[in-house]
């Protein structure tokens, strides 16, 4: 990068950032953009369902059973990959009072308490035949099932306020305070003896999976992000609209869409 | 940065700052007493003495399951490589108990003899296919590396 186009990149970036946070410019992008999400999400959900559950060996332990980790392992990484996101638009909700900010993260929030429900689902119908038991005290489970509760009070919290503005800033507060959870539930395994495995996939330093069986992993990991940009850019559409019902851009909308317009 | 933001983003921080360290002290306090399981090393010194009723953690050891032919009374001996403690179950067991696995078990200790009420698998964070592990295990056996016929449960 060069003296010259360093500028250059820098104000469009800045440029790009103030566009996104206009409503009727966020809403015609997220519009354009859902559906190359979802045809991506089903394209790779395909492949790495394929991958994982027909192409991938048994495991030399657990045979058959293993399988699971396709929709659990991607699903957990997603529970925590979504509260991160939610805590940081939070934050800059916060902060800059960013209308657009405060929507992604509450609008992050359901879709990341699904995602944290189908790991504790997931990972109780594995536990049951593998360890022996559906549910366990330990570290690694009790701060994910905190995790849940942490979604499920910010999304309270939003809904508990008459005006929705404060309500995003109180539960986009909770939501960062809540954040402290996030390296708890990572590093449990590490900190704590506990029933759950320890880590398996890593980003520094070898990964304890043949390739296999990674590269499905990997594929359904890429799928779940998609899905979330899929899901949190429709959720964001119809907030804003709520939001903004009373403006112009959203009544042309409305008017444009009208059966009998 | 205006003054309202930056006062806004110091007060956000400074919260979140409070909370990390409460939590941060609270984790680091419970590190002790909030250990899921005690080692049998950790039972025989005396760790465990506390605690009526306590989990055990370890493998179990090569060759030491035996199962009483006329009930679901099973015998074995948990290790942790230095120590080792003798087990016995009355239950069904979960499909990974085998030798050399990791078990983790609720119970108390009557006499030298852990009584388990719950027999937990512990399985490994390795994943890798069948043949894969059976040549690694032969590989091993050439290097005169001590390693568990199955390669099953290294943690």
């Amino acid at each position: 990068m060069n003296a010259h186009s360093s500028p250059t990149l820098w104000n469009r970036l800045v440029l790009w950032y103030h566009q996104m946070g206009s409503p009727p410019y966020f809403y015609a992008f997220a519009g354009r953009w859902r559906p190359w999400f979802i045809a991506a999400t089903l394209i790779t959900a395909a492949i790495g369902l394929y991958g994982g559950l027909v192409l991938a060996p048994p495991d030399y332990q657990q045979g058959d059973a293993y399988r699971i980790i396709f929709i659990h392992v991607p699903c957990a990484w997603m529970s925590l990959f979504t509260y991160a996101f939610m805590a940081g638009c939070g934050l800059v909700g916060l902060v800059w009072r960013v209308k657009l900010a405060e929507i992604l993260a509450m609008e992050a929030a359901p879709i990341g308490a699904a995602f944290t429900f189908v790991t504790l689902v997931t990972g109780s119908l594995w536990g049951k035949p593998m360890w022996g038991a559906w549910w366990t005290w330990d570290a690694r489970l009790t701060s994910e099932l905190v995790l849940l509760f942490l979604y499920l009070g910010v999304i309270g919290l939003y809904h508990a306020f008459e005006d929705t503005r404060q309500g995003a800033r109180a539960a986009a507060f909770l939501a960062r305070i809540g954040a402290v959870n996030l390296p708890i539930v990572h590093y449990s395994v590490v900190w704590w003896n506990t029933l759950h495995q320890g880590t398996t996939v890593r980003l520094f330093g070898p990964s304890r999976i043949t390739w296999p069986m990674l590269w499905p992993l990997l594929t359904m990991a890429l799928s779940t992000h998609l899905y979330l940009g899929w899901s949190l850019l429709g959720r964001a559409r119809v907030a804003l609209l709520e939001l903004e019902g009373g403006k112009d851009w959203a009544r042309a909308i409305a008017l444009k869409d009208a059966p009998h317009g | 940065m205006h003054p309202v933001r930056k006062r806004r983003l110091i007060f956000v921080g400074l919260i979140l700052g409070a909370v990390a360290l409460a939590t941060g002290a609270v984790v680091y306090g419970l590190q002790k007493n909030m250990n899921y399981l005690f080692t049998p090393s950790q039972v025989l010194a005396g760790k465990a003495a506390d605690y009526r009723t306590f989990r055990l953690g370890g493998m179990v050891e090569n060759g030491s399951i035996v199962r009483d032919p006329h009930s679901l009374k099973v015998d074995f001996t948990v290790t942790d490589g230095d120590r080792t403690l003798p087990v016995e179950y009355t239950g069904i067991l979960p499909d990974l108990f085998r030798a050399n696995q990791a078990v983790i078990t609720t119970g108390r200790m009557q006499g030298g003899t852990f009584v388990a009420s719950e027999v937990l698998a512990k399985h490994s964070a390795t994943y890798m296919p069948k043949e894969l592990a059976e040549a690694m295990a032969k590989a091993h056996a050439k290097h005169h590396v001590e390693m568990p016929p199955t390669a099953g449960g290294t943690p």
